[in-house]
């Protein structure tokens, strides 16, 4: 009989959980977006992160020396929500309805302090009279802060070879 | 349909309107193609994006799949994409490089000048089969102005230096900026709008609606401090409400001075970084140097924003932007957007252009999504069966500021004749005198 429990199976479980809490993570993030909760979600990221949708045309390019559709610092995800958050920002006044569907969540990589996520989502804008899909996947860095996880970066590469045929990133997507 | 009636003009009781069925009549759209797009200049693309030979990139103009692509002997060519075999794309990328095209269909292959070179089993064509008369077909006219590349499907039309009219000492105020020459960065913002493409030309024309469409863009910016202060324009240059021109042939300009906006060359604010402050202020006194304090003025301190009629907006405010648009349909468009940067310019600026371009442009900017959802409600609202026409009086009595719609009424003017099936319109202008008040700023 073993005295001691099999390392192996604490490494297992280890993973397991921390599996569940990543995923745990994204589902309650997209939760607070389709709620509209713009406030909280922004609490989730470090002051150091990045919000990133690069180009259909060049998804795996850097949006330093690219063309991009969104590169935000923390400065400018601010601004962001509270443009969002005010009622002249017309292309989501009043705010569109979204649903997000999050699935596919990989581990990647750990690197110290911080875990690479790759997600595939499916969201769905409604608004208007119109229902458009915005397909792709994410890529993630999460930090462990304190104990709990936070954003560092958060790109959404669309799949869609071009936004069309709903023509803006209106949404945090 | 009385054609002639879709505009409604009294140059002297201040009237200008046009009827809503140019924005809603499947008849009209269909003219537009005719009359339109298979008679003018389109723009294609810039020089840069084929640096090198076998460099090609796949677009579609007025509807029709062409690629153009830079030959081993130096020289840019477009090409409808369609095998003369069988009619099959034999460029099947959007870009890329390539020495030879060889249709997937029948492997029949071209080579980067469009000529037939291999088709296989050729013993088994008679007498009358001509290879050499079965290279790729080109469109009729394809010139450049300064590495900018259009397009035209009509062997009859103009040279392109006189189609520009205009436009093309803004597009050297443009262009001069740059010494060292520019580059498209790579990166293209692809999208759509669910609007008559006519929307956009207007929307490209028109700063009337962005104090108060914009409000949120503004809050932001300012949020961030304020740049250095503009310097004093020159004595002849119109002042804080800048100028609405016609360019002649439907193109247009709306240009007024930057204030408290970045401009990458050459006006710093905070949104350009502290440590971009130098190159900007450098890339100025440049240009003082250079080219003087009044047109460097209009370089730096002006934004421009300009239509090359009939789809192709050439936007020289937050950094140089290329956007052009199809139509499809008559309520729904194709738009492709790219940004031009010197050649050369440093990484960190670079880096500070195109943020700054995110800020306010493109379809996740803090303005532009507006600029879209503006366009599809003016084309929602065209269903309400009252009003039947869209005003575009403003500033009919007056020199036109840039808050004016005269370049509006320029773009309808040139518009209208083209659907009556003229080549131009006879004025393009308001006022009798209009050629000296509209291009008062000309030098």
């Amino acid at each position: 009989m073993m005295s001691k429990r099999d390392d192996s199976l604490d490494q297992r479980l280890a993973a397991l959980l921390l599996e569940r809490e990543v995923e745990n993570f994204l589902v309650r993030e997209a939760a607070l977006l389709d709620e509209w909760r713009l406030d909280d979600w922004l609490a989730l990221f470090t002051e150091d992160a990045r919000y990133m949708v690069p180009a259909t045309d060049l998804p795996t390019a850097d949006p330093k020396e690219t063309l991009a559709i969104i590169n935000d610092d923390m400065a400018r995800l601010r601004g962001r929500v509270e443009r969002l958050k005010s009622r002249h920002a017309h292309r989501e006044f009043p705010w569109s309805r979204t649903r997000r569907f999050i699935t596919n969540v990989r581990i990647k990589e750990i690197v110290g302090e911080e875990i690479l996520v790759n997600a595939s989502f499916l969201v769905y804008r409604i608004r208007s009279g119109q229902v458009d899909p915005l397909i792709g996947s994410y890529v993630y860095t999460l930090r462990r802060v304190d104990g709990a996880l936070k954003i560092a970066t958060r790109k959404a590469v669309l799949d869609l070879e071009a936004l069309r045929p709903h023509g803006t990133v209106s949404i945090i997507l | 349909m009385n054609l002639k009636k879709l505009i409604d003009e009294d140059r002297f009781g201040g009237v200008f309107r046009v009827h809503r069925s140019a924005f809603t009549s499947a008849e009209i759209a269909a003219l537009e193609q005719a009359k339109i797009f298979q008679r003018c200049w389109l723009y294609l693309g810039h020089e840069s994006e084929l640096p090198n030979a076998g460099d090609f990139r796949r677009r579609t103009l007025a509807g029709q799949p062409l690629f153009w692509v830079r030959g081993s002997d130096g020289r840019a060519r477009v090409f409808y994409n369609s095998c003369t075999h069988w009619g099959a794309n034999v460029c099947r990328l959007d870009e890329g490089n390539a020495e030879l095209f060889q249709c997937f269909y029948h492997a029949w292959t071209f080579n980067d000048q469009g000529d037939l070179v291999s088709v296989p089993d050729e013993a088994a064509y008679g007498e009358g089969f001509h290879k050499e008369a079965m290279g790729l077909a080109s469109p009729p006219r394809v010139d450049n102005y300064r590495g900018l590349y259009f397009v035209s499907f009509n062997r009859d039309v103009e040279d392109l230096i006189s189609y520009l009219g205009n436009a093309k000492e803004y597009i050297d105020l443009i262009l001069d900026q740059a010494e060292e020459g520019w580059r498209v960065v790579p990166g293209t913002q692809k999208y759509s709008v669910r609007a008559n493409w006519k929307m956009f030309s207007l929307n490209s024309l028109d700063s009337y609606h962005v104090r108060p469409l914009h409000s949120t863009f503004f809050k932001y910016t300012e949020s961030l401090g304020s740049g250095d202060p503009p310097p004093l324009p020159p004595i002849d240059f119109p002042g804080a409400q800048g100028r609405s021109l016609s360019l002649r042939n439907g193109h247009g300009i709306d240009i007024f001075p930057s204030l408290a906006r970045a401009r990458p060359i050459a006006h710093w604010h905070p949104i350009l970084g502290d440590e971009s402050k130098e190159e900007i202020r450098k890339r100025r006194a440049g240009l003082v140097e250079k080219f003087g304090e009044e047109r460097a003025y209009l370089m730096c301190n002006t934004n421009r924003l300009m239509l090359i009629y009939p789809n192709f907006a050439l936007h020289d405010i937050a950094g140089v932007s290329l956007r052009y648009f199809e139509p499809v349909g008559q309520e729904y468009m194709e738009v492709t957007v790219q940004t031009l940067a010197p050649r050369g310019e440093s990484a960190g600026l670079l880096n500070r252009r195109l943020e700054n371009f995110l800020s306010f442009l493109g379809p996740g900017g803090f303005a532009h999504p507006d600029d879209i959802e503006a366009m599809e409600s003016a084309q929602i609202g065209f269903r309400a069966g009252g009003p039947e026409w869209i005003d575009a009086s403003r500033g009919m009595h007056r020199e036109a500021t840039a808050l004016d719609e005269l370049h509006v009424r320029a773009f309808w003017r040139q518009w209208h004749a083209n659907i009556l099936g003229y080549a131009k319109a006879e004025r393009h202008h308001d006022a009798l005198d209009g050629e000296r008040i509209s291009e008062g700023t000309k030098k």
